[in-house]
């Protein structure tokens, strides 16, 4: 098993490592980089020069590449042009935790996503749960009580919000939630931010705002998840072991919570698991709707403005999850099922 | 003993028949998924209007500008109401449903090309290519596609003009999301297209074209390749789907396709300005795209069952 993970963590290396590299040709190909460094002022063309080669942007793509992983500050730059090298430089490269420095905030970029990165966390995790709750519930229910009225409700259901652009979902919710409420004197959602900003930030808030958020995300996954927890549910309660339960004079609530539960809802962790990147690209769209101050909508901006280092953060930390997630996945799944065996 | 007589008769009639060829067995069990046969009822509505409709209103419909009746609700002259330019939303469906299907279509096309290229070479050849090609197609796979999709629209924005096809102008933006929606979804495919090509490659009928003397092409493409068309089908089906979603995100993210040319995409990009005072600017053509991939998913589900070849061994 150590032999296992160990072999797995190696292989993640050479995966990031090319990853990084479609990733970095990609976000440097994709527009001017130096376009918003002045914010809203245009830059002049010497000073425009001078930057180029401060931030290395007229090297080749692979050396640029180079500097961003392992930095410069163990080579001189020559910046006014003349061919000779001129100072050392400042940058120490993504492997020794240096991001850059954002073009549009002149900040580290670590320090921009960890402001955001909590946010995001906070909606993801509260949507995880959810989504666990809801596929189990409604999925076992739907298994149970097969071909029943409420069966196929569920079904329809699941089949429509697979089938929604989420942002259209969204859309319809704050409709219905925020706008139609409003006017028929309900109490209704915020559709905006993450609190209000004469309240502050309070717990209650938060959660108040994250309402309209949870239920988009959540309404998508579920109604995947649901139908395979029911046909995962389905293929169990035709086991052996099953009728064997139920022979011995077990309760049908201890059956189904005992027995086929375990079983049933085990491949779910994987797709948990897997989970990551999809919520997270939802949360692209999502956030930039409910403008939800989190990484999608950080990463949303920094594409607008061609901010590179922040981009390539994103990016590959997120990248770097779902390697890292998919591995923790396959683990926590022989734990979990002793019938699989890796070697 | 009337049993055993009615039983002979059925097997006699068993045996007049000759045996289904798997195409046929694969048409019976599809025209029997209630679901799958919803699917092809609603796409062949989405068909019709899209065509149909385009007979009854003409392209210059779709792009006039009136800005005397903008963001006028639904009435009489535009059954679905009027956008922000005083354009009539029922015209713009329609044209914009051709483009958003004609997208779909593309974009499989393009990733089902490229999906099965890799997966194939990779799966026949084995050794350094299929390391590499698959190194790739998981590090592909492995960055979420929106930030993939996200990052190649604003690479490629632009770069091809407007063109003329068919005696109608196109953006030039049309190819460029093809070709991302194309290039950013065909990793699933290659994997599924290695997998089989690994089994297959070791079965007897491929050492015997090899022994007769046929080429690796001619062994990839006329003898393995037919024999995992099933998994592709499926794939292809469900990929049409995700391709109009993801048209749509793109769009809606303001990097699809330009207009004046519609999609159902890009009419939801400025929804959200509109939200509470003209919902018939967004819900409509969001709920076409519902329809359409409710259709799409339908049949391709009724397409997975009935090609599926476990269940095929089962009724043979």
């Amino acid at each position: 098993m150590t032999r296992y993970i160990i072999r797995r963590l190696l292989q993640t290396i050479p995966l990031l490592l090319i990853i990084s590299v479609i990733l970095f040709v990609l976000a440097n190909k994709m527009g001017d980089p130096l376009a918003s460094f002045g914010g809203r002022r245009r830059i002049r063309s010497d000073d425009r020069e001078r930057l180029t080669r401060k931030l290395g942007l007229d090297k080749p793509i692979l050396v640029q590449y180079a500097i961003w992983l392992v930095g410069n500050d163990w080579m001189r730059v020559d910046i006014d042009g003349d061919g000779i090298p001129d100072e050392y430089g400042t940058r120490k490269g993504v492997l020794r935790g240096d991001f850059g420095k954002s073009f549009m905030e002149k900040r580290p970029v670590l320090e921009i996503i960890r402001e955001r990165v909590s946010n995001t966390l906070i909606l993801m995790l509260t949507c995880e749960v959810v989504i666990l709750i809801f596929s189990l519930l409604i999925g076992i229910y739907s298994a149970l009580r097969q071909y029943s009225t409420l069966d196929y409700v569920f079904t329809a259901f699941s089949f429509i919000g697979y089938s929604m652009p989420i942002f259209w979902l969204a859309l319809i919710l704050m409709y219905i939630f925020a706008v139609n409420f409003k006017q028929w004197g309900l109490p209704y959602f915020p559709t905006i931010g993450m609190y209000d900003l004469a309240v502050g930030r309070t717990v209650g808030q938060i959660a108040w705002h994250m309402v309209l958020p949870v239920a988009t995300i959540s309404i998508m996954s579920v109604a995947g998840y649901s139908r395979y927890v029911r046909s995962q549910m389905l293929e169990v309660i035709s086991q052996d072991y099953i009728r064997t339960a139920y022979a011995k004079g077990l309760p049908e609530r201890m059956v189904i919570m005992g027995h086929a539960l375990k079983n049933a809802a085990l491949p779910l962790v994987t797709i948990v698991g897997m989970d990551l990147p999809l919520l997270l690209s939802g949360a692209v769209v999502t956030e930039s709707i409910f403008a939800w101050p989190g990484m999608g909508r950080l990463f949303w901006s920094a594409a607008q403005d061609t901010d590179i280092p922040v981009l390539m953060g994103i990016l590959v930390i997120i990248s770097a999850l779902v390697v890292i997630f998919q591995i923790i996945t396959d683990i926590t799944y022989t734990f979990l099922d002793p019938r699989i065996r890796y070697n | 003993m009337t049993t055993t007589e009615v039983s002979w008769e059925f097997f006699e009639e068993e045996i007049e028949r000759p045996p289904l060829t798997p195409a046929q067995v694969a048409w019976r069990r599809f025209r029997c998924h209630k679901m799958a046969l919803v699917g092809v009822g609603l796409l062949i509505a989405i068909f019709l209007y899209v065509i149909v409709g385009a007979f009854i209103y003409s392209e210059a419909d779709a792009n006039r500008t009136d800005l005397s009746i903008t963001l006028s609700p639904p009435s009489r002259d535009h059954p679905l109401g009027t956008d922000g330019t005083g354009r009539c939303i029922l015209a713009r469906t329609i044209y914009g449903g051709q483009i958003s299907v004609l997208i779909g279509l593309s974009a499989v096309i393009v990733s089902v090309t490229v999906g099965v290229l890799i997966g194939a070479i990779s799966g026949y050849y084995g050794g350094h290519i299929d390391a590499i090609l698959m190194r790739f197609t998981e590090a592909m796979f492995n960055i979420p596609q929106l930030f993939l999709l996200i990052l190649l629209a604003k690479l490629l924005s632009g770069k091809i003009p407007t063109f003329k096809l068919l005696g109608r102008s196109f953006s030039g933006s049309v190819i460029v999301i093809i070709g991302v929606i194309g290039l950013t979804s065909w990793m699933y495919l290659a994997r599924i297209v290695r997998a089989n090509f690994l089994s297959l490659k070791e079965q007897e009928f491929v050492t015997a074209a090899r022994c007769i003397g046929s080429r690796n092409f001619s062994i990839i493409f006329e003898h393995i390749l037919p024999n995992s068309v099933a998994p592709i089908v499926v794939a292809a089906t469900l990929g049409v789907a995700s391709a109009i979603i993801n048209e749509a995100y793109v769009s809606f993210l303001g990097l699809g396709v330009q207009p004046p040319t519609a999609t159902w995409g890009n009419m939801l990009d400025q929804a959200y300005h509109h939200l509470d005072s003209e919902p018939w600017m967004w819900f409509f053509p969001g709920m076409l795209i519902l329809l359409t991939v409710l259709g799409i998913n339908f049949v391709g589900d009724g397409l997975r069952d009935a090609l599926d070849p476990r269940a095929l061994t089962q009724t043979e």
